[in-house]
């Protein structure tokens, strides 16, 4: 307790440098995802590889890939940009295959009644295909946000600062409640970037608003379905 | 006029779904092609607006090789209604009806002014205009989804199944609604069912097809009901042979007709009864 006395005026600085450390990732891995996944939805032949590919890229250990990428890239070893680039790396490839399973989502009828009706592929795509991805998109992203949040802790250990930087003071200086702190802002701060995730969802996508059902029977009908992701919204 | 020449269609995977198929399609009438499920009708159905390409033979419109047309071009003047209506459910019911005009540049007002008289035209009511299809009937939707093929005023007026997913009862009135729209816009329509039923009710001009497109008959309802070709028709037409099949019966001073299954199915008009319903 006295430790949040003495150091609360530090929280609103890694705080905002995480918040900013996250949007960067999720932004543009939620950009990028997009092309690969409806690419791994459309071809058979590219699905299997890309997905593979893409979820090989997942299981790369954080800390490794921010040593590596340094080199790689010619970028100094301190810099902001190796962190950056490692989360949208993590971010696509999680985001790939969510964003294949949305473009699958789609009704292939109302897909069809578009090309009926004298849409373009490019249009399509654009004004059919993706809104109707929406929600299993908002769904996949949700997981993306929450998990970037907690990945930008760890580039604290090659330097990049963060709400991160309490869980290694913390653990040196034997402070175990500068630890807990440090835990529950990045909670607080996953949960804010989720909520307001989810209000922007609503916002862009009233149509998907579940009308008069009853909640409890979309959980079954999408079990029951395997399609639980849709229901996550 | 539409004119399948010789037409063809084998799958990727195979299937000749299409086997040599020749038909003339007579403009300003409805002509319903029937036939029971996977007997080609969708695929020829969607020939006429490329979204199936033949692979052998060619498809006309009014004397031009449609293979020589861009798809999409020719898709945004040819109506197309489907089961489950296709209607997109990220759209208002407004914009759905306004999307191909929107599609070929109609300014955004003009659109939706347009859109509102035809849910006049299809008797829906202004109301629902700002409602999401999700929250609409079976049938109501169905009415959206006969506006939007519409809204073109296109010439052409391609049915895929429409009111196979509604229940009797509104089935009944939407066929009701087409004959009435028909009436009064004379389109070219091309339907496609399995119900004989519904295509007796709705064909001016009815092709029976069987397995691969193939035609077994086509006619009036009269002229099929009358003489079926072989014994095909005879079976498919069967069912509604039998309810069609009508006897007389004497009740009290009343010549009342009953079908083959049992049904009263009305009273025979006489000299000095009332109007028979019908
Ligand atoms: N894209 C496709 N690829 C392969 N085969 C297809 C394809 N579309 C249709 N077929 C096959 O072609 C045949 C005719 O199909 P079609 O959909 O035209 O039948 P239909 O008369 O409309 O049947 P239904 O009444 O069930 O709608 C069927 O054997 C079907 O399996
Ligand atoms: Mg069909």
């Amino acid at each position: 307790m006295n430790w949040l006395l003495n150091n609360y005026e530090s929280i609103p600085f890694y705080l905002f440098t995480h918040l900013r450390l996250s949007i960067l990732p999720i932004a543009i891995g939620f950009v990028l995802a997009l092309p690969l996944g409806w690419l791994a939805w459309r071809f058979q032949v590219t699905r299997g590889l890309l997905l593979t590919l893409v979820g090989l890229l997942y299981t790369i250990p954080s800390l490794a890939l921010f040593a590596l990428l340094p080199p790689l890239l010619g970028l100094p070893y301190l810099s902001e940009a190796n962190v950056e680039i490692a989360l949208t790396i993590y971010a696509v490839a999680l985001m790939a295959r969510s964003a294949a399973d949305a473009f699958g989502s789609v009704d292939p009828g109302v897909r069809q009644s578009a090309v009926a009706m004298g849409y373009g592929t490019w249009r399509r795509i654009w004004e059919v295909e993706l809104p109707l991805a929406g929600p299993v998109l908002l769904a996949g992203l949700r997981v993306v946000a929450v998990s970037t949040v907690a990945l930008v802790t760890v580039g604290v250990l090659v330097g990049v600062q963060s709400l991160g930087f309490y869980f290694t003071d913390g653990s040196q200086r034997q402070i175990p409640f500068e630890v807990f702190t440090g835990v529950v802002l990045t909670m607080l701060l996953a949960l804010a970037i989720d909520g307001l995730l989810v209000l922007l969802g609503r916002a862009l996508m009233p149509w998907a608003r579940p009308s008069k059902r009853r909640p409890m029977n979309r959980w079954i009908r999408a079990l029951g379905t395997g399609k639980v992701a849709e229901a996550v919204r | 006029m539409i004119e399948f020449r010789e037409v063809s269609k084998r799958f990727a995977d195979g299937t000749l779904a299409v086997d040599g198929f020749s038909l003339q399609i007579p403009p300003h009438s409805t002509t319903v092609l029937v036939g029971s499920s996977g007997s080609g009708k969708t695929t020829l159905l969607r020939m006429i607006n490329r979204m199936v390409d033949p692979t052998e033979g060619t498809v006309e419109i009014d004397g031009e090789d449609i293979a020589t047309v861009e798809p999409v071009k020719l898709r945004r003047r040819i109506g197309y209604v489907m089961q489950n209506s296709g209607l997109l459910p990220h759209r208002r019911v407004i914009d759905n009806i306004a999307t191909v005009p929107r599609l070929t540049g109609v300014p955004k007002a003009a659109a939706h002014e347009r859109a509102l008289e035809l849910m006049d035209v299809v008797g829906l009511d202004r109301s629902l205009a700002r409602r999401y299809p999700n929250q609409l009937s079976g049938g109501q939707q169905q009415r959206v989804g006969v506006a939007r093929g519409l809204a073109v005023d296109p010439n052409i007026l391609l049915m895929d199944e429409p009111f196979g997913a509604v229940d009797p009862i509104v089935r009944a009135e939407l066929q009701q609604e087409v004959l009435r729209l028909q009436r009064e816009l004379g389109k070219t329509i091309v339907f496609v069912t399995h119900d004989i039923d519904e295509a007796f009710l709705l064909g001016d001009r009815i092709v029976l097809l069987e397995t691969g497109g193939r035609i077994v008959q086509t006619g009036t309802a009269e002229e099929i009901l009358a003489e079926p070709a072989n014994d095909f028709v005879a079976e498919f037409v069967g069912a509604a042979r039998g309810k069609r099949a009508l006897h007389e019966e004497r009740i009290g001073d009343r010549t009342v007709l009953v079908d083959g299954l049992g049904q009263p199915a009305g009273v025979l008009d006489s000299e000095g009864g009332s109007e028979a319903g019908g």
